[in-house]
């Protein structure tokens, strides 16, 4: 070292490796609230406290928190219908999300779209789609509205690799690129459309390929792993929130539990399963954060031990919600006067 | 007044609305540099440029999704579809996510979009180009759906449309788009709520709407020479239908004929058939009757398609058949 140089600034250096943990610890937390949150989810649906269908991302958890955790409060969100994992990686409530599969009007869309249709505006999550491929067009839309009125944000659009194969897939593929709008596609490659293999209905398994054939830059990702899927979606964020058009994220993901409640899982074989389930986002952290001294003994227990209590805490107020009025079932068909005030 | 045509009546309106509201934009298959597939949008381009007057690829289902986001996100688009018949291609967009997103976010998302499409026939388009598929879309809780029929509407409903805060579609019958006559020059924006009385009269109540309009209005002026008054209703607003307008008609007139270029099986006309029945069938001096077109894809021949379609004799003649 030469005498030119300053000395390391050992604290900043210090402050700064304390963040990064801290943030580590923080994915954690994220990941297992999702996977607690949807655990309690199955006990609730099996006595009947929620009904229609549910469709649980256990095992996904990671690409939902690391994309999320990529975007600023003014971007915009557009999930599917497996989105318990985004709407609470987004920010909004678990007492709000729990009250929404109860139906109760606490819920975050009043109770009016379940499991399926999780929607919340000071969050900018747009649904909660449950028609695949239905939500590209719509983050296509969102972004364009940005690019027509000079502002630097993102639109984060969620969709499965079942998707890939519908027209809406390629017709906002091709309209993002031709028009360069700042949309941050998010493929969950599950590698199951419903229970269908992705070999059994593209032509072409490469999804990424695909993207890259509307000249789109794409990346392949390990969806089970949250650091990378986030070190990725940050990348991705800053060039689309810079205007440099639309990217494609390929999150190669699995879940662990059946497509839906009413599924038996007959076209996935155990020994698959197993074989992703040794790969779990969650335990893999916890090892990675563990070797490394970032989680000491005990912490995890006493991170569960709070997840556990936000997950009561959100059942009981979901419990305690109230019914909509029936007198309101035709609220919100249209308008109501006041809310012309609050249009965009 | 000036002499102008419904053309260029719709035109004015998307003008001014471009001109006073910087969220306006028009996107749709060649409304730019071709200046739309019916010239609506013939000039634009040159004047307010291809970020406000947007082509888009053939891709009904992307750009109308793409509307509906873009009016999640504080603009105001104006999309163009070609025909109804390539609405079908966007059907997923505008009744999954346009109609149910206010409802299904339990009010947090309305979404401010005007869709404008062609409907109809008698240009020899075919089965394809040619039908009358309004009546699906006013099916339809969550839209607004208005079909005019004037050179007023053409001129004054957009802009109403444009400051509703929720999905409005606008049907243009193809074969308005050269009709021509005087139109203020001052006109400006319409009510977009109510069906309006047309022609006034005493004997019978011919209910019409789009391009069934002038239909029933010739009728009406060859039933006069005869002797039979009979007052017109114009729908205009197709969903949600301002039955009170009709049904006081037809309480005054006790006869009714309802004119439906939509095939008669579950079609608007129907569903005007049954309000009449449901609100006054004690004032009707005769059954409810329809005209409406023939129940077959849409011929090619002039004189099959000419058949197919509700014409001014076919409405005189069902009027007769009522003994007005």
């Amino acid at each position: 070292m030469t005498k030119d140089l300053p000395e390391p600034d050992t604290g900043a250096q210090f402050t700064r490796a304390c963040a990064e943990n801290d943030h580590k610890v923080h994915l954690l937390r994220q990941m297992v609230r999702i996977r607690r949150f949807e655990e309690r989810c199955v006990e609730l649906y099996s006595r009947s406290a929620i009904r229609g269908f549910l469709h649980l991302g256990i095992g996904e958890e990671a690409c939902a928190v690391g994309v999320l955790e990529a975007l600023l409060p003014e971007d915009a969100v557009v999930a599917t219908y497996r989105e318990h994992g985004h709407v609470l990686a987004r920010g909004v409530s678990m007492r709000a999300t729990m009250a929404e599969l109860e139906g109760k009007v606490e819920g975050c869309s009043r109770g009016r779209g379940g499991s399926m249709h999780l929607f919340d505006a000071a969050t900018r999550f747009y649904g909660g789609n449950a028609i695949v491929g239905g939500g590209l067009p719509l983050a296509v839309g969102l972004a364009l509205a940005d690019h027509l009125q000079g502002r630097p944000r993102v639109t984060a659009c969620f969709f499965g690799d079942g998707a890939v194969a519908e027209g809406e897939f390629h017709e906002s593929m091709n309209l993002a690129a031709l028009w360069h709008l700042p949309v941050l596609f998010c493929c969950e490659n599950n590698l199951y459309a419903m229970g269908t293999a992705l070999e059994l209905t593209e032509s072409e398994t490469d999804l990424s390929l695909k993207a890259s054939s509307y000249r789109m830059p794409s990346w392949e990702v390990d969806g089970m792993d949250v650091i990378a899927v986030e070190d990725a979606a940050r990348h991705a964020a800053e060039v689309v929130r810079t205007g440099g058009g639309p990217h494609f994220l390929e999150l190669r993901t699995y879940r662990f539990r059946a497509h839906s409640m009413y599924d038996s899982d007959r076209y996935r074989d155990k020994a698959e399963i197993e074989g992703w389930k040794s790969r779990d986002p969650i335990p893999a952290l916890v090892e990675r954060l563990r070797a490394s001294g970032v989680l000491a003994d005990g912490d995890l227990e006493r991170l569960e031990a709070e997840v556990d209590a936000e997950v009561d805490d959100a059942v009981a107020f979901a419990e305690a919600g109230t019914d909509e009025a029936v007198e309101d079932l035709e609220r919100f068909v249209t308008s109501e006067p006041v809310q012309r005030l609050a249009s965009p | 007044m000036s002499t102008t045509t419904y053309r260029e009546a719709m035109r004015q309106a998307i003008r001014e609305a471009l001109i006073s509201d910087d969220r306006v934009f028009l996107m749709g298959e060649d409304v730019g540099h071709y200046g739309g597939c019916y010239a609506v949008s013939l000039g634009l381009l040159e004047e307010f440029g291809a970020e406000r007057i947007r082509d888009t690829p053939l891709s009904e289902s992307g750009f109308v999704g793409a509307g509906i986001g873009a009016a999640l996100g504080g603009m105001r688009p104006i999309v163009e579809i070609m025909t109804v018949n390539f609405s079908l291609l966007a059907l997923d967009q505008i009744v999954n996510s346009a109609a149910t997103m206010l409802y299904m976010s339990g009010g947090q998302f309305n979404v401010p979009l005007v869709i404008r499409m062609t409907t109809g026939a008698g240009r020899q388009l075919a089965a394809q180009h040619s039908h009358s598929l309004e009546g699906w879309y006013a099916h339809v809780p969550g839209l607004r759906v208005l079909a005019p029929a004037t050179l007023e509407d053409a001129r004054g409903m957009l802009g109403p449309a444009l400051e509703d805060p929720d999905p409005v579609l606008i049907f243009e019958h193809g074969g308005l788009y050269n009709v021509e006559g005087e139109l203020a020059d001052d006109a400006g924006p319409v009510d977009i709520t109510t069906a309006a009385v047309r022609r006034p009269g005493t004997d019978v109540t011919i209910v019409a709407y789009g391009g069934t309009l002038r239909t029933a209005l010739t009728a009406a002026e060859h039933l006069a020479a005869d002797g039979v008054d009979a007052e017109v209703v114009d729908l205009r607003c197709l969903r949600p239908l301002d039955t009170a307008t009709f049904v006081a008609s037809v309480a005054r007139t006790h006869r009714a004929v309802i004119v439906d270029e939509g095939w008669r099986t579950g079609s608007l006309s129907a569903e005007v058939s049954a309000r009449i029945v449901e609100e006054v069938f004690y004032d009707l001096d005769a059954p409810v009757s329809r005209v409406c077109s023939v129940e077959v894809p849409m011929p090619y021949a002039k004189h099959l398609e000419d058949e197919a379609l509700p014409q001014v004799a076919d409405v005189v003649d069902a009027v007769r058949r009522l003994g007005a």
